[in-house]
């Protein structure tokens, strides 16, 4: 008997905690954190969703089942491609990452 | 009542650990408060009954990932000091202000919205068992995610080796 | 008669410009005189073949008529009676200046094989020559007025080519430049004429053959036609002409557009006397005569203006020229005198039974008889001066004085020719200038003895440059350095030619003149009014006298207490009464400061400035969008996000 807007709230204030967090860090990693909070906060989302509109349906289950997986994955390479660059430049701001312009 | 009791903890929770998350200095923290955020996410699948997703969200992400985290930020720790310069204070504003804006907008959305049936119904009297939902991971029929299975599958084989190529030594 | 090959005599004179321009380089100096002049003995030619055909042809109740061998369309304006066209007009006043100018230029041609041998720029000299003799030609030849504006401004320029022909030196430059612009500057009146004349007449031909329809009120044939200028607004059409007039005055030197006239001189002296003698300075002469028509019947008040421009022109130069130390000065503002004698004679015709009566416009053709007779004498006068620049290396009456010991032949034809500009009997010049007089009489008998007084005047000055350079005080020491010498043979013999028509054009064909040439058409026999003739005869030999006496010995004790009593005048009249100083006050502080400074800070600084500030505008904007690509993933993200937003915004507003 919970209340939809109470879950929809909790994961939009989530996802633009993530927003903030993405915007305003200077690590890298930081970075990544905040991704993952604002995947969450996707998950939570689709899990409440499938609750309320369809209760025997598992759709939004599986959703939130798989985008954990892939997630992990992500975050797998993710942190491969930092810890790279970590041994090339020995920091990790993401300011030293504005060579994609040209 | 219960529920909504204990749904407000584990949301105060998340929110907090979040907002500190992202707030502070020092990352160790902030993969430990992220921590905590995954664990109240766990919560708050159990309570509406994912039991499994609740397990797979602990063991994955929590056990997982976090695990991941430490390690690389272990790996990657800055010689001398944390903080060269503060960010600029007028990059905080704008993304602050750029947040709350979405925010915002958000919420308006979601507020206006008229929902159908405003409450979540009960868990099912039966939570579902492992073996339909494994029935159902490895079915090739309607409602089967035998396809969506094999292709996350190859997609892990691909990232490992994709992680292991990325970050060996040279 | 078939006039059909007269186009020859426009064409192969442009045809000498572009061979001798553009092939100049290659060929030797010789050749390349011949050339210009074989061309130009063949223009002068058929110039005398088509006159004498013109004069002898059958008349039409005894009226030469005007022919018009040719008459192509070259620009038609949207009315379908306004169009420029390009042709060929035979005409009394028209012939008779063929006969002049292809008879000037040809000894010119002769003439200049001799001057300028050696000279740097030679060829270029012939193919300017050939290209002035042709726009001279095609501009008395023209069939409308636009077609003499187009060869009127050509004349212009080879006339700034051709004073510039010394480039290197400054004061050649200055004048070239300041003959192109003060005559360009009167032009602008001529072109305002122009398009007056022709939006009220609706037409720009010369054919005023239709003027009595137009008088009736008959509906004209073409355009809105002279009524509207008549019945309308009365002041129209002789507003037109004098624009018109102005356009003339600054090519035929009248006060106070004179001032390019005497820096002329700084051309090479055969081109001062073909073109600043002869031919183009009588074009506003010229173009006077040729709308004689309607001045005569729309506008004789007008006409009178002129007759005192003119006067008081004639006055100016006259007293200037008596105080000139430089020969071709004194030369240059003679001719300036006599051009305005011609605009006097003009404009003293009388209107009344309008141009069908040849005795009230005795001076249309008085004027045209001087054109004649003083081109060819004042040619002569300029090629003597010539010869004499040539043998004493200078243009200064200093280095001058008893030259009659060196050149006898440049002594003789002087004198002649300044007898014949002073009107003396038997000389050309006496029966031209008598008519004018004559015609100054009938008119008004003020002008009449303000212009035997000019004429007196004129004796007196020539006479003073005469005995100044051949007899007076010699300059013994520069003359035992360099020793003056006759000129060759070739220098000489135009000088004979153009002498012997000065000498028989008078009195071979007494009253002939006006058998050919003149205000209707119809013969006009001259007679010698008795009074005037010996009044002014008598005139004459008293200035010469008194100029013998002062001048003619070898020191001048009265010419230096003159000077001495009226120091203030003397040198007045030798700085020309300093109109020049006047016309440099004018442009450069008043003109330049005020008006064109603020014009030019306008268009620099606005102007200009409006561009450069966009093109700022533009570089600055580039330089701000650029940072949107800095390659920083938050701000992409933060771009995003904010993309992001504004659609949600748009979707749900």
């Amino acid at each position: 008997m919970i209340n939809i807007y109470g879950f929809l709230i909790l994961s939009a204030l989530m996802l633009f905690i993530g927003i903030y967090g993405f915007l305003t860090r200077r690590n890298t990693l930081a970075i990544l954190i905040s991704i993952e909070l604002m995947l969450n906060a996707a998950d939570i989302n689709f899990a409440a969703f499938n609750r309320l509109l369809f209760p025997s349906g598992q759709e939004g289950y599986f959703f939130t089942l798989f985008s954990v997986a892939i997630s992990a994955a992500e975050t797998a390479v993710a942190i491969a491609v930092m810890i790279n660059i970590y041994r090339s430049l020995k920091n990790n701001f993401v300011d030293n990452l504005d060579k994609l312009k040209w | 009542m219960a529920t909504t009791i204990i749904f407000y903890i584990l949301a105060a929770i998340i929110l907090i650990c979040a907002f500190l998350a992202v707030t502070t200095k020092r990352i160790m923290r902030a993969a430990t408060y992220l921590l905590f955020v995954l664990f109240g996410t766990a919560g708050l699948y159990f309570l509406m009954g994912f039991t499994f997703l609740g397990s797979v969200q602990v063991m994955v992400y929590a056990g997982g990932v976090v695990v991941l985290y430490i390690f690389a930020l272990m790996l990657t720790e800055r010689q001398g000091s944390n903080e060269k310069s503060p960010i600029s204070l007028a990059k905080k504003i704008v993304a602050l202000m750029a947040s709350l804006g979405g925010a915002a907008i958000i919420l308006f959305v979601i507020l206006t919205h008229k929902f159908l049936d405003a409450a979540l119904t009960a868990p099912n009297e039966q939570l579902i068992s492992v073996k339909l939902l494994g029935q159902q991971i490895l079915s090739s029929g309607k409602y089967g995610y035998l396809l969506p299975f094999e292709a996350v599958s190859v997609l892990l084989l691909a990232c490992i080796i994709a992680g292991l190529i990325i970050a060996r030594k040279r | 008669m078939d006039y059909t090959y007269t186009y020859l005599i426009l064409l192969l004179p442009f045809l000498s410009f572009l061979f001798l321009g553009l092939a100049g380089k290659w060929l030797s100096h010789r050749t390349a005189g011949l050339i210009g002049t074989l061309i130009l003995g063949t223009v002068a030619a058929l110039s005398y073949y088509t006159a004498f055909e013109y004069f002898t042809a059958d008349r039409v109740n005894g009226v030469l008529q005007t022919l018009v061998p040719y008459n192509f369309t070259w620009l038609p304006f949207y009315n379908e009676g306004l169009h420029f066209d390009i042709g060929i007009m035979l005409d009394p006043i028209s012939v008779m200046m063929l006969i002049v100018i292809s008879t000037v230029s040809l000894m010119v041609h002769i003439y200049s094989f001799g001057y300028m041998h050696g000279e740097r720029g030679f060829q270029r000299y012939y193919a300017f020559l050939g290209l002035f003799t042709m726009s001279m030609l095609g501009l008395v030849l023209a069939t409308n007025i636009f077609q003499m504006y187009l060869f009127w401004e050509l004349v212009g320029v080879c006339s700034y080519l051709l004073i510039g022909f010394y480039y290197t030196q400054a004061p050649a430059v200055a004048a070239s430049k300041k003959a192109f612009i003060v005559t360009r500057f009167a032009d602008l009146g001529f072109l305002i004429g122009i398009l007056i004349y022709g939006y009220y007449t609706g037409s720009f031909s010369f054919d005023f053959t239709n003027t009595a329809v137009y008088l009736n009120g008959a509906a004209p044939s073409v355009g809105a036609g002279f009524s509207k200028a008549i019945a309308g607004a009365g002041f129209i059409l002789p507003t037109a002409l004098f624009l018109m007039f102005i356009g003339g005055a600054g090519k035929s030197a009248m006060f106070p557009l004179h001032i390019w006239l005497p820096d002329a001189m700084e051309g090479p002296t055969p081109v001062s006397a073909l073109i600043h003698a002869a031919t183009m300075v009588v074009a506003g002469v010229f173009q006077v005569a040729r709308m004689f028509p309607l001045w005569i019947q729309y506008a004789p008040d007008t006409l009178h203006i002129i007759a005192w421009i003119g006067a008081f022109t004639a006055f100016y130069a006259a007293a200037v020229a008596c105080a000139q130390s430089d020969i071709k000065r004194v030369l240059a503002f003679s001719t300036i005198s006599q051009i305005a004698f011609m605009m006097v004679a003009l404009g003293v015709c009388l209107p009344e039974g309008s141009f069908t009566d040849n005795h009230a416009s005795l001076g249309y053709m008085a004027s045209m008889y001087h054109l004649f007779t003083h081109a060819m004498f004042k040619a002569t006068l300029f090629l003597c001066a010539g010869c004499i620049i040539h043998a004493v290396h200078s243009n200064e009456m200093a280095f001058m004085g008893g030259m009659h010991k060196y050149m006898p032949i440049t002594h003789i034809t002087f004198l002649i020719a300044c007898l014949a500009i002073s009107g003396i009997p038997p000389f050309s010049g006496f029966y031209s200038k008598d008519e004018i007089l004559v015609a100054a009489f009938q008119y008004s008998t003020a002008l009449g003895w303000i212009m035997t007084g000019i004429a007196a005047m004129t004796a007196f000055y020539m006479f003073r440059l005469y005995f100044g350079i051949f007899w007076g005080t010699e300059n013994k020491a520069y003359h035992e350095e360099h020793k003056p010498h006759e000129s060759p043979a070739v220098m000489t013999i135009p000088l004979i030619f153009l002498t012997l028509i000065t000498l028989t054009v008078g009195w071979i064909l007494p009253g002939t003149f006006g058998n050919y040439v003149s205000a209707t058409g119809k013969a006009y026999h001259i007679d010698i009014e008795m009074s005037v003739a010996i009044t002014s005869v008598i005139i004459a030999i008293i200035s010469i006298a008194l100029a013998a006496w002062i001048y003619a010995r070898s020191s001048q004790p009265i010419a230096d207490r003159l000077q001495a009593a009226m120091p203030r005048l003397h040198k007045w009249a030798y700085h020309r009464f300093y109109i020049d100083e006047i016309y440099q006050f004018v442009t450069h502080r008043i003109i330049f400061a005020h008006i064109s400074r603020p014009i030019a800070w306008f268009d620099r600084h606005v102007v200009d400035g409006f561009f450069n500030f966009l093109a700022w505008g533009t570089n600055a904007t580039s330089y701000q969008i650029r940072t949107l690509q800095s390659g920083r993933v938050q701000q992409y993200a933060f771009v995003f996000l904010l993309g992001t937003l504004i659609l949600i915004l748009m979707l749900i507003l």
